[in-house]
């Protein structure tokens, strides 16, 4: 149980960068068979089955025509910006990954080593200063391609990424007044000792945050920027072969790092609920399960056995959330851009700033209190809850809608033709 | 802990060569027989028109500008919300002022328009 010598640490670091690299993409290309399948399903059709057993092999196959097909350059594309932009759009994609702890530590012969790629200090500030870095590789492609559609998508994907990265760092924050740390190691065991996850204290930011991460994906309802009805596919449109699927591959893994970031931050990361076994934190060097009453520290024990264990735990959580991606993908319809930037600007915002001060202020009254334990999770989780359903029931109700039918009164009788309609609809439904 | 910055690097590495790899591999073994048609600018099968670099909504820029400022919030509630329990009441009075100022500037745009897509 000691720490790693400077030389395992490297080897041991090594590995682990090569199987978490592979793993990412091996489960972002079985993302876009799942993708389909689940599309399929909810189409009630089958989707791909035929390549390989239940089509377990298409994305190999994919992914081999795409390296054979032609690729192609618009004559007006900026050449260099034009093949820099994939590269830019996949590297930041890749790397996200590194630090979000996937299992618990695991014991070798050679010291314990953590189960992630990179347990850096700074945490959830490197992820998001990479998902922000993202956006270049985006608009880059938008601009070099000289092609409309890919201008507008660029453009579109930008400031919608942009605007979404606000609400997305401001659900973040009351996170961080909880574990008091950035790192996400610190998140897990903070959710492990308050024996709450995050999802119930913090259930607001959790809305925001999920929210958020559907419009930094470009997912739908948000995927305005490659809105195949008005954009062809956006900024990508004039990328074929393996330059499209880099594309592609990018935003998949996006959605795959947004995903397990989910898991870590709002359901506990690898730990598995109601079993205090897995409890494992660095703590001045030494690997602890917990303090006695007295403030001592409690050895850990870690195992082969607990840490494939926590690698499920994990694995299944960030799962859920990849089939929820796909699910919303196939039941929301897209929104309009107008929405979009009123949903993100005046809605988020403001709710994300007040969440945060409301947050704020309950936890220095339980401190002052001196509440501790379960009960302050417990207030914590009625404030969110309360906090939750006024911004489902009260603030955002039918504001979407609302802010579509201000630009109508220019035009006079649309107002009653809708309404009209809508009675017609509402007659149909009765039938 | 400047040491365990070192897998990032090592990350960088890869993630580098992967994407110059994809690009090289695409590159080498795919067919390449260019025309004219096939490398006009998409434009759903007609002869582009006009030029793409025209100008475009200046609501674009508005985005820009509120992000840097927002963010830049954000970025600066971090640090407080770290500390927020050991800061106590007086942390949240400084932040609630730093806040005020910045709500007053953000209704000022929302009222001035700055946040409407027409």
């Amino acid at each position: 149980m000691n720490d790693l010598s400077p030389t395992a640490f490297l080897i041991s670091s090594s590995i682990k960068v090569f199987l978490v690299f592979s793993a990412t993409l091996g489960v972002v290309a079985i993302m876009t068979l799942i993708e389909r399948r689940v599309a399929a399903f909810i189409q009630d059709r089958l989707g791909p089955n035929r390549v390989g057993p239940l089509g377990i092999l298409q994305p190999a196959a994919d992914g081999l025509k795409n390296i054979l097909k032609e690729e192609t350059f618009p004559s007006t594309a900026d050449r260099r910006f034009f093949l820099l932009a994939p590269a830019l759009a996949i590297i930041p994609a890749a790397m996200t990954f590194a630090v979000i702890p996937f299992a618990a530590p695991l014991e070798t012969p050679w010291g314990t080593v953590s189960m992630i790629v990179a347990d850096i200090p700074i945490g959830i500030l490197y992820v998001l200063a990479l998902a922000s870095l993202g956006v270049y590789g985006i608009f880059l492609a938008g601009w070099a391609s000289n092609n409309k559609y890919a201008f507008l998508g660029g453009l579109r994907a930008s400031s919608q990424m942009v605007s979404y990265e606000v609400a997305l760092g401001l659900s973040l924050i009351p996170v961080l007044m909880l574990a008091g740390n950035v790192t996400l190691t610190e998140f897990v065991w903070q959710q492990q000792q308050l024996g709450f996850w995050y999802v119930l204290p913090l259930s607001l930011a959790f809305i925001l945050f999920v929210i958020a991460s559907f419009a930094e994906t470009n997912r739908l309802p948000f995927d305005l920027p490659e809105a195949e009805s008005e954009l062809v596919t956006g900024y990508h449109t004039e990328y074929s072969s393996m330059k499209f699927s880099m594309f592609m591959i990018a935003e998949f893994s996006h959605i795959l790092t947004a995903s397990a970031l989910m898991a870590t931050l709002f359901l506990g990361g690898w730990s598995i609920p109601f079993w205090s076994g897995d409890h494992m934190f660095w703590h001045e060097g030494m690997l602890i399960s917990g303090f006695t009453p007295q403030g001592e520290p409690i050895a850990a024990a870690p195992a082969l056995w607990k840490t494939l264990l926590t690698f499920l735990a994990f694995a299944a959580k960030t799962g859920f959330f990849v089939l929820v991606f796909m699910w919303v993908r196939w039941t929301l319809p897209r929104f309009r851009y107008d929405q979009v930037m009123h949903l993100g600007w005046k809605v988020m915002l403001p709710v994300g700033l007040a969440y945060i001060m409301v947050l704020a202020a309950t936890i220095l009254v339980l401190d002052q209190l001196a509440v501790e334990g379960f009960l302050f999770g417990a207030v914590l989780t009625a404030v969110s809850a309360l906090a939750t359903g006024i911004f489902v029931f009260v603030v955002d109700r039918d504001r979407l809608i609302s802010g579509s039918e201000r630009a109508e009164p220019t035009r006079s009788g649309v107002r009653e033709v809708q309404s009209a309609r809508v009675a017609v609809l509402a007659g149909g439904v009765e039938e | 802990m400047a040491e365990s910055y070192i897998p990032v690097l090592v990350l960088l590495g890869v993630s580098v060569v992967n994407a110059v790899g994809i690009l090289a591999a695409t590159h080498i073994l795919n067919p390449r027989r260019p025309t004219p048609e096939k490398d006009m600018p998409y434009e759903s099968g007609m002869v582009p028109l006009g030029d793409t670099r025209a100008r475009f909504s200046i609501k674009f820029y508005m985005v820009a500008i509120s992000f840097i400022i927002f963010d830049l919030e954000a970025i600066f509630l971090i640090p407080w919300a770290v500390e927020m329990r050991s800061l106590g009441w007086e942390g949240f009075i400084a932040v609630s002022i730093f806040m005020a100022v910045l709500v007053v500037g953000f209704i000022y745009e929302w009222r001035k328009g700055g946040l409407d897509w027409e």
